[in-house]
């Protein structure tokens, strides 16, 4: 314990403190100008340390102070109704169903694909070439497009997002389970050959559950992802609601406080997704008798 | 019956033949003029393709009929959008279904020569590309899709040779601009710190947990802060580009500079060489798979960085002010001309890298034994 301590905990600790403290100075000096015009027009001359105070409580400043932030997201969170418009858990809960509905669209895609792909030479020729250059595609490019374009034919909602985060996490999820279906090594497939398996159970039985780990660790990929696909989904739609209308409004009304939280709320969301998949992971190897990696 | 299920492919084209008769004519206002010669074309590719012995004849037979039969398919449509029937759509079905079958003897093909091998890693999936465009052009035209909702790639290329000045202008502000200084200074900062994390152990504990958390995490949307910040022109896209690109580079180095053995580390260290000395010789040369790894993931990450941040605000030129605005006006085959250059700007990009990771890690594996 004492050794996570000192090799994990300690110096994550510092890094932290430390990234907090240019923090705190960058948002004096970033606040500060802005400060100074303030006080002059007033006609205060304020001490130094009220100043600072000064800079650090600014209702719309250029760098938000970190306590700032915390206070915001902290009221944004629980004070509030979670059916609440102003309500970060309302914006999370939108833009997290659409994350998790694109995931879901998306990882069955790959999957689906990647089967095809091992199992069919000609697929494997033809198709695998245009997967990797389709990510060399910025396709969030086509976002507003495919939002818009489906909103003029009245598909709205949930839907078009999720079309977007489809896109995007649909290739690791292919990539890694091409790999994983690939992994079982020459001396495995001989021993199904020579106890006179079908492609179907050799599929079944020894090359699916070879690729469950190259499916997980390409599914906290994915889920990634499909988080950034949902958020910038939702910056064309008019900004109604969800992680990514909250960032829009806060830039169209400068309020840097709200926009820094939504970010928080948005990294908080990843962070528990991405965990989440990884704890299944974990879960599904142990059940399937894996050893521990 | 197996000679049949063998080419599969063949024998559902006959069946499709014989169905898109019920349905004659092809275009519901025409006559059965182009129809007659099209079904003789795919009926002599899928009987070819049973009966031939010769795999250079079937190969040539069924490239001709397939082509030759979706020409005559789409030239049947001209000035007549919207009017084909479902003989039409069974006789493309065929014709797909022909392209298929060439790519299936394609791939079956061993190659013996290394030219013959590249020829067909080229050609198969070039194939298969023109495939996805003739089938968007002929069910785009021939089902009369509304224009804002999915334009015919026929009319996006020619929005894009029109309106190359533009295109132009466009990619001078977002790419040369924004995406590759962005991308310089953040590969380059990225780099730095992950010489500075190997250097002090206490760094690289403390922020190589922290690097794989943010990788994760949406930074895309610093975007709208950063556009706050820097205002509309390149500087604030090129923040985002950095911050974006930063991270990946940091953790890939950082894990590269651990991929160099203990063997050859105790040969450097019996040889006396600093640590300098190492880094230069041993272990940067052993993390270049690593850096080239991050280089490629930033490639994509600065254009979509680049592009979404050009959303929220930008001097009136630009390829995401262009999209954004372009998608209002209902100017849907201009956005996808943009597209087309952004995808076409993310593959150059790529391929560079790409090559240049040939030329510097020619002695990996993965490159020695291809």
């Amino acid at each position: 314990m004492t050794d996570r301590l000192r090799d994990k905990i300690w110096p994550v600790t510092v890094i932290l403190m430390g990234i907090l403290a240019a923090w705190y100075v960058g948002s004096y000096s970033m606040n500060a100008p802005f400060q100074r015009d303030l006080d002059r027009r007033a006609g205060e001359t304020p001490s130094f340390s009220e100043f600072v105070v000064k800079t650090m409580s600014q209702p719309k400043p250029t760098l938000p102070a970190p306590h700032q932030v915390a206070q915001n997201f902290f009221e944004n969170t629980f004070l509030r109704k979670v059916t609440s418009s102003r309500s970060l858990v309302y914006h999370a809960g939108i833009t997290l169903s659409s994350t998790l509905a694109g995931f879901a669209i998306g990882t069955v895609l790959g999957i689906l694909i990647a089967v095809g792909i091992v199992h069919v030479t000609a697929l494997d020729r033809s198709l695998m070439p245009w997967i990797i250059t389709s990510q060399t595609i910025p396709i969030l490019a086509l976002a507003p497009m495919i939002i818009v374009v489906l909103a003029a034919v009245g598909i709205t909602g949930l839907l078009p997002k999720a079309l977007i985060s489809t896109y995007l996490s649909f290739f690791p999820v292919a990539v890694g389970m091409v790999k994983g279906l690939r992994s079982p090594d020459v001396l495995h497939l001989d021993l199904m050959r020579t106890y006179n398996a079908s492609r179907w159970e050799t599929f079944w039985k020894l090359r699916l559950p070879a690729s469950v780990p190259f499916l997980f660790a390409s599914m906290k990929v994915a889920v990634a992802a499909s988080l950034v696909g949902a958020i910038v989904g939702e910056l064309p739609t008019g900004a109604i609601a969800g992680i990514g209308a909250k960032l829009l409004n806060g830039s169209y009304y400068s309020q840097t406080i709200d926009m820094f939280s939504a970010l928080v709320a948005g990294s908080i969301v990843a962070a528990l997704l991405v965990a989440a998949v990884g704890i299944v992971g974990k879960i599904v190897e142990r059940n399937m008798g894996g050893r521990a990696a | 019956m197996s000679f049949l299920l063998r080419n599969w492919q063949s024998s559902l084209v006959l069946a499709l033949v014989v169905m898109s008769m019920a349905f004659l004519p092809i275009i519901s206002s025409g006559g059965v003029g182009s129809a007659f010669l099209i079904v003789l074309l795919i009926v002599a590719g899928a009987v070819g393709a049973m009966v031939l012995k010769d795999r250079i004849a079937i190969l040539v037979l069924l490239f001709g009929a397939a082509h030759g039969a979706v020409w005559l398919l789409i030239g049947a449509l001209s000035g007549k959008t919207g009017e084909a029937t479902t003989s039409f759509y069974l006789l493309l079905a065929a014709s797909w279904l022909l392209a298929w079958r060439l790519v299936t003897v394609l791939s079956s093909i061993k190659p013996k020569g290394r030219g013959v091998d590249v020829f067909l890693r080229l050609f198969i999936p070039l194939l298969f590309g023109a495939w996805l465009l003739i089938l968007w052009e002929a069910i785009v035209r021939g089902a009369g899709i509304p224009f804002v909702l999915l334009p015919p790639p026929s009319a996006v290329a020619a929005r894009f040779s029109n309106s190359l000045p533009i295109l132009a202008a466009d990619v001078n502000q977002t790419i040369f601009k924004a995406v590759l200084f962005g991308y310089v200074v953040g590969c380059g900062t990225g780099f730095l710190a992950a010489i500075l994390a190997d250097r002090f152990v206490f760094m690289r504990r403390g922020l190589l947990p922290i690097g794989n958390l943010v990788s994760a995490l949406p930074i895309i949307g610093v975007a709208p802060i950063m556009v706050m910040w820097f205002g509309f022109d390149w500087q604030s896209k090129a923040a985002v580009v950095i911050i974006m690109t930063f991270f990946p580079m940091l953790v890939n180095t950082v894990t590269g500079l651990a991929a160099a053995g203990h063997m050859e580390r105790d040969l450097m260290r019996t040889y006396a060489s600093g640590y300098w000395q190492t880094l230069a010789k041993l272990r940067l040369p052993a993390a270049m798979p690593f850096i080239f790894n991050a280089l490629k993931i930033n490639s994509t990450l600065a254009l979509i960085g680049a592009i979404v941040a050009e959303f929220f605000g930008t001097p009136v030129v630009g390829m995401g002010f262009r999209i954004s605005t372009e998608v209002g006006r209902m100017n849907v085959d201009m956005v996808w001309a943009e597209i087309a250059v952004a995808a076409l700007a993310g593959s150059v990009f790529y391929g560079v890298i790409a090559l240049a990771e040939r030329a510097v890690t020619f002695w990996h594996p993965s490159i020695r034994g291809g």
